[in-house]
């Protein structure tokens, strides 16, 4: 499996092909899209991330020590976000999470754009998968 | 002498600027309104030549600088038309003006089992100090719904006045729907069961030119300043000085003080009473240059030309096929508030960003409101004097291109 590292090194060199912000919402946005759908019954507040504008769940599934999620959100560009961190993190090992390095969201200028607002959700987002992570290892040490 | 409304978008130098690659359209501004140059300028000169603190020390620049603030008390006085210069205290915001209230009048006046009336048009603002006092007080807070059309119904109102209603708090225009409620009814109304009312006027006294807190009979009227063209930082609580006398300090320190001992403390005469510590000097002499700006206009005018012009956004977002636009109150003010079928607010927003269009989207800190219409927040695009019909229609062809993008 490749590395965090190596993923946002390919995530950004495909969005530096992108000419302008409409461009790149428009990639972004096609990503959250091509997520596979979460059932509604999963949508429930425990899954909730708490601290956004728009309403984003992740369900987390850890197996052997390496985190697995789904994801979806009621905004098109939170859920692009998020298909980002599914591309970056998704079964990775749990110890990956806590590491992770999140200039990648600076080099695509997403992270200036949107994190001056309490409501983007990125930080709230990465916070909810790290303390999933952080179960995930402590089950798996034990 | 009046000047021309088109020409003064001229007089805001930030309305020049690019965003995105794109010309600025601003088009937020009931969260806080651009400044013009003479208040940008009036901060500098303030700054360059007369810096002191106030109503201290005997020096020139110590009495220029109390002059200053004394000058900005009257100009805003005057601009809402209030009986004296000390029944304005300056403060740092609306939501500073309406705490001290509900901190002051709450401890002087609000018993166990009493009752507050607040409106459900309400800013939370303007809602939670409220229901925060009622909570320490064990007295009740009732809520006066609002209609289908997002309206306040003065008959529900006179149904709710009991003989423990000790305040009625509402806003002049809401924030989030743009509605005007017609206080001239309202107070009357309020007034004859023997109420005193609160009027957040947070949204309304830069557009409206009935701000004249006598004819109104408002007991209490609170605004911001950075919301009518003036810096942050600054704010008003006009009160009538019956109450203003009633009052205890909300806050104590230096320059609220007569005599200090160590076994008696009196108080400064008004306003100073409620104005404990350094005061923002340069928030108020900014906004005594905003008020100095708005009285270039003729009054009535301004307002034609902001109503005329959300005439104009109003016909033109209806015109967008999937929009809804929020509210539909006989009377409305600077506020255009929406969503389009199938795109969330958020997404909208940042959308529009990219193309220059400045609004808010999310729940505008009106959570009671969005719960009664069950949305979970709008796009809001709010206007200023600054603001024309290109202005809107940058914002709707800025909608339908997103739809373009988001309906693949
Ligand atoms: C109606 C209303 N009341 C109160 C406030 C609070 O104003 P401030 O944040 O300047 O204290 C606002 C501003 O958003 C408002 O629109």
């Amino acid at each position: 499996m490749q590395t965090t590292a190596e993923i946002a090194a390919q995530i950004s060199a495909e969005f530096s092909l992108l000419e302008n912000w409409e461009e790149k919402y428009d990639y972004l946005i096609e990503k959250g899209q091509n997520l596979p759908d979460m059932p509604d019954d999963l949508k429930s507040d425990e899954h909730l991330v708490k601290g956004c504008q728009s309403s984003v769940w992740f369900v987390t599934e850890c197996r052997e020590g390496r985190l697995y999620f789904q994801t979806d959100s009621d905004s098109l560009i939170v859920k692009g976000l998020a298909a980002l961190l599914v591309e970056l993190l998704n079964g990775q090992p749990a110890e990956a999470y806590q590491n992770v390095d999140l200039s990648l969201f600076d080099t695509l200028g997403f992270w200036r754009h949107l994190s001056s607002q309490r409501s983007n959700g990125l930080t709230a987002m990465v916070s909810f998968l790290k303390a999933a992570a952080e179960d995930c290892a402590a089950h798996h040490g034990a | 002498m009046s000047i021309s409304i088109p020409a003064a978008r001229a007089d805001f130098p930030i309305l020049s600027t690019r965003v995105n690659d794109h010309p600025l359209v601003y088009l937020d501004n009931a969260a806080t309104t651009q400044k013009p140059q003479a208040v940008i300028d009036s901060l500098r000169d303030y700054y360059t030549f007369v810096n002191s603190n106030v109503h201290r020390g005997g020096h020139t620049l110590a009495v220029r600088a109390t002059d200053m603030y004394e000058a900005a008390r009257e100009k805003v006085a005057r601009f809402i038309n209030a009986a004296h210069a000390h029944e304005v205290i300056f403060t740092r915001g609306t939501t500073e003006s309406i705490n001290l209230v509900a901190n002051s009048f709450g401890e002087a006046f609000i018993q166990p089992g009493d009752e507050i009336i607040v409106s459900e048009l309400e800013h939370h603002s303007n809602y939670v100090p409220w229901f925060e006092l009622c909570q320490r007080k064990g007295a009740r807070f009732r809520v006066l719904p609002l209609t289908p059309t997002g309206e306040l119904d003065p008959d529900v109102l006179q149904s709710m006045f009991t003989e423990k209603t000790r305040l009625l708090a509402l806003n002049q225009v809401s924030n989030s729907l743009g509605t005007v409620n017609p206080l001239e009814t309202l107070i009357p109304l309020a007034h004859a069961a023997g109420v005193p009312v609160l009027v957040d006027a947070a949204q309304s006294v830069q557009h409206l030119a009935a701000r004249d807190v006598q004819a109104l009979d408002a007991d209490f009227y609170a605004f911001s300043g950075h919301k009518m063209y003036a810096p942050m930082g600054i704010g008003v609580l006009y009160a009538k000085e019956s109450w203003l006398e009633k009052l205890p300090p909300f806050l104590y320190g230096g320059e609220m003080i007569d005599q200090v001992s160590s076994t008696r403390v009196t108080f400064a005469q008004l306003p100073y009473k409620f104005e404990a510590g350094t005061p923002n000097v340069e928030g108020a002499v900014g906004l005594g240059a905003a008020v100095d700006y708005l009285n270039r206009f003729d009054q009535l005018e301004l307002q034609a030309y902001e109503e005329d012009l959300l005439a104009y956004g109003i016909e033109q977002l209806r015109a967008i096929p999937g929009l809804t636009l929020y509210g539909n109150p006989r009377h409305r003010s600077s506020i255009l508030p929406f969503n389009v079928e199938g795109i969330q607010h958020y997404d909208m927003g940042i959308l529009l960003d990219t193309s220059g269009v400045a609004v808010r989207t999310g729940q505008h800190c009106t959570q009671p409101i969005m719960d009664a219409l069950s949305i979970s927040g709008t796009v809001r695009a709010s206007l200023a004097l600054y603001n024309n019909r290109e202005d809107i229609d940058a914002l709707t062809r800025g909608i339908r291109r997103v739809m373009k993008m988001l309906r693949r």
